[in-house]
């Protein structure tokens, strides 16, 4: 169907792509595998126009084609679904699928698209209202409305960008067997991810891209999530489970009745306990109540209602210095906004949370700033780098190395390997179980259920602001918390 | 004089004077749904005042003289569009520098004319039947035909935003540039497009204070502020063109009850006070609309203010 040939690419400073080659045929689900910066996006924007490749082309239907825009390759049936959705949220669906689309009369009539909407919605297992506003539908609705824009446009090839980082695990099931319906009705999926699991759940074949390099191709039947993730990686990665070792010591985190509410989320009633020497997961679909949660605990926002002790020490509705003080440290979700000051330094971020005389000695801090540097080997041109500029995983790094510093006894952590490649999670990760083995109590607040799953001694499940459900972390079933995060009974 | 009531006569005046407002209110009400801000409004006002006066002296034709108004402020306006689209430049303070320039620009071409008065404009136009409904008829059936055609552009403007692809477009441009650059539309020409409709607008609302509210050229005294109520009042309407119609009346009103309340002989309020008396009413509305925060922003244009650079995420 598609196929680039002997693709090049390079940006100033970056090969992109080299030499790479990669076909899909109609009915066919192919896999994208690779790490952050592996190249992939650059594929994927060459195989939809957005870039023109350096050296060698791209074929449709056997025959030579150079792509000139998105829009170009729209119209020749090459649909792209980004991770960032390219929706106006306060439009309707109808209104969205229309934007842009020549073929509509200058006087507007949604009638046609919305019909077109729900026939497409029917055929392929995509339903979604076409008069629903975008800002009132869940991420996985827009998901659908995204998939639905490009067929409504003719695509029959379709590239879908990481697109189950957003979802939920149940989300996730009927979006597979909406492109196994597509597959099955002869189009052809481009499944761009990292996520080995799902590679292996959804492709008939899979490509793996390192250093802007094809490193393999091969059915999914022939092979791995092992030598997948040696194939992506390099080298050997461990992502398997890890758990305390000892048995948990004193309540550090004491979490009693907790009621808050910060910027659209509210948490209601909550208890939690964290022991020392334990990582306490908190599982649940972003949104529902995580970051008031969080910020209730680390004294951000007043609490309405419920205590919060550290280490013994009353902190309720203190505020965050008397949280800090008390030995809690705080890792947002928002590194670059609540975490640091995008535009300071990463020396100026590393003193934001330090008692400050009045005159600041940015000698020493710079100095400390090239020791974090060293000890997490933050990639940064320097100390004096502006944290906006650093990759995510600098960034998070930069964070954790500031926050741990301060030697907290109870640990927040929100998040802390999203958007992070293979090899910095890896890299998060043995860091908490290293502070589990401190005796440190860790609190984790993700939404992403296999590493909540991986790393947590205890589980807790967060829905609608209230904790619905708690468990061990060994063994825990992944319907089951899923069904909680959706907000089913058990 | 018929026994009409102060009151009536005092409505069909305040529909006059709120008749520049709705002309620059929907001009702000363009330029800002494709997210550009035009803080110059009152300049372009002011050249468009100038520019109508001095037309109409020179060719004796009001209609030329509203054409060229408008025409010089979405000249203004290109300047504005350049600044803040091509070169990215801060809208708030480009729009600024565009007032003081429109403003001493006026005053410079005006000299000669400080104080002359226009000799040629538009007569009310009364509408058959509609204008010989008792009060009613009086207020709104009795007024030139620059009222009639203000409605008509308000109409228009709410048609095309609502229902047409362009509309469609424009929209999305002022809420989600980037969603509409992926889509293939040119979000740079599509603000260009409006923001000099926007000053055409204004311009228009310029044309119509010297036309039909102060026959004379003052530098001082010709649009006295009014471009700064229109920016309000574009705020007040949410956006919404239709909507533009009451405020800018609601204004005029407020603008009109100085004189009402004078030929009355009321003098319990000093005349300096009821002359404050819109620009009061500018802050009020505005303190209550962002002071709640169901009406805050709502229906404001998420890009409204931000520069488009593409692959900015």
């Amino acid at each position: 169907m598609i196929a680039a040939r002997h693709v090049s690419k390079s940006f100033p400073g970056v090969l992109a792509n080299q030499d790479v080659s990669f076909d899909v045929s109609a009915g066919e689900v192919h896999s994208l595998l690779g790490e952050n910066g592996a190249g992939k996006s650059t594929l994927a924007a060459i195989l939809t126009g957005l870039y023109q490749p350096d050296a060698g082309h791209v074929e449709l239907n056997g025959a030579r084609v150079a792509l000139k825009s998105p829009r170009h390759g729209l119209a020749l049936g090459i649909g792209m679904v980004h991770q960032h959705f390219r929706l106006v949220s306060q439009f309707t669906v109808a209104e969205n699928i229309s934007l842009g689309d020549r073929k509509q009369n200058w006087i507007l009539s949604t009638k046609k698209v919305e019909e077109a909407v729900r026939e497409i919605g029917e055929r392929y297992g995509l339903p979604v209202d076409p008069r629903a506003r975008i800002n009132e539908l869940t991420v996985g609705e827009q998901q659908r409305v995204e998939i639905i824009k490009t067929l409504y446009r003719g695509a029959q090839v379709l590239l879908l960008d990481e697109p189950t980082s957003v979802l939920t695990p149940q989300e996730v099931t009927t979006l597979f067997d909406s492109v196994r319906t597509l597959a099955s009705e002869g189009k052809s999926v481009v499944f761009i991810s990292h996520k080995l699991g799902e590679v292996m759940d959804i492709s008939d074949r899979v490509t793996v891209m390192r250093d802007g390099k094809v490193v393999g191709n091969t059915a999914v039947a022939d092979t791995s999530r092992e030598e997948l993730a040696r194939m992506m990686v390099g080298r050997d990665v461990d992502l398997s489970a890890i758990r305390a070792t000892k048995p948990a010591g004193a309540p550090l985190l004491e979490v009693r009745g907790l009621t808050a509410k910060s910027a659209r989320s509210h948490v209601s009633d909550a208890s939690i306990v964290v022991k020392a020497g334990e990582i306490v997961g908190i599982a649940g679909v972003s949104g529902n109540g995580q970051r008031a949660l969080a910020e209730g605990i680390a004294g951000l926002t007043p609490l309405i209602d419920g205590h919060v002790t550290i280490c013994g020490t009353d902190v309720t509705s203190k505020g965050s210095i008397a949280a800090r003080k008390a030995g809690l440290s705080y890792v947002p979700e928002d590194r670059n906004g609540t975490g640091l000051a995008p535009s300071l330094s990463i020396s100026e971020n590393m003193l934001l949370t330090e008692d400050l005389p009045f005159l600041v000695n940015h000698k020493s801090a710079v100095a400390k700033a090239e020791e974090a540097i060293t000890t997490y080997s933050i990639k940064t041109p320097g100390a004096s780098t502006a944290t906006r500029m650093l990759s995510g995983g600098n960034v998070q790094k930069v964070l954790l190395a500031r926050e741990l510093g301060h030697d907290p006894q109870v640990l927040i952590v929100s998040s802390p390997t999203w958007g992070l490649d293979v090899g910095a999670v890896e890299f998060v990760r043995s860091k908490l179980n290293e502070l589990r083995k401190e005796g440190r109590a860790i609190l984790l607040i993700s939404e992403d259920l296999d590493e909540v799953r991986a790393l947590s001694d205890r589980i807790y499940v967060i829905f609608e602001g209230k904790i619905v459900m708690e468990c061990p972390g060994e063994g825990a079933d992944v319907t089951t918390l899923g069904l909680a995060m959706a907000g089913a009974r058990a | 004089m018929t026994q009409e009531s102060v009151l009536i006569l005092t409505l069909a005046g305040a529909i006059g004077t709120g008749t520049p407002l709705v002309f620059a209110a929907i001009g702000g009400v363009i330029s800002e749904r494709a997210g550009v801000i035009n803080l110059g409004m009152e300049g372009m006002m002011l050249i468009g005042a100038v520019t109508t006066f001095l037309v109409v002296n020179k060719t004796g034709s009001p209609l030329l003289g509203f054409i060229a108004g408008g025409i010089a402020g979405a000249l203004l306006a290109l300047i504005h569009a350049t600044l803040a689209i091509s070169l990215r430049a801060n809208q708030i303070v480009c729009g600024l520098a565009l007032t003081i320039f429109g403003t001493g620009l006026a005053s410079f071409i005006g000299k000669p004319i400080e104080g002359a008065g226009l000799e040629k404009s538009f007569n009310k136009l009364k509408i058959p039947f509609l204008s010989d409904i008792p009060a009613v008829g009086t207020v709104l059936f009795k007024q030139d035909v620059l009222v009639y055609f203000s409605w008509f552009a308000a109409l228009l403007a709410s048609l095309y935003l609502n229902r047409t692809r362009t509309g469609l477009s424009l929209r999305a441009v002022g809420e989600n540039p980037a969603t509409a650059d992926a889509m293939g539309l040119s979000v740079v020409r599509m603000r260009y497009a409006h923001v000099i409709v926007g000053g055409l607008l204004a311009g228009f609302g310029g044309s119509y204070v010297i036309l039909r509210i102060v026959p004379a050229w003052s530098q001082a005294g010709t649009t006295n502020g009014i471009g700064w109520i229109a920016l309000a009042l574009v705020v007040f309407a949410s956006w919404h063109p239709l909507r533009v119609i009451g405020g800018a009346y609601l204004f005029g009103v407020a603008l009109q009850a100085n004189f009402a309340l004078q030929a009355k002989g009321i003098t319990v309020i000093p005349a300096e006070f009821l002359a404050m008396l819109p620009y009061l009413l500018t802050v009020v509305i505005l303190v209550v609309l962002t002071a709640n925060r169901r009406t805050r922003g709502a229906g404001a244009p998420a890009a409204l203010g931000l520069p488009f650079v593409r692959d900015e995420r």
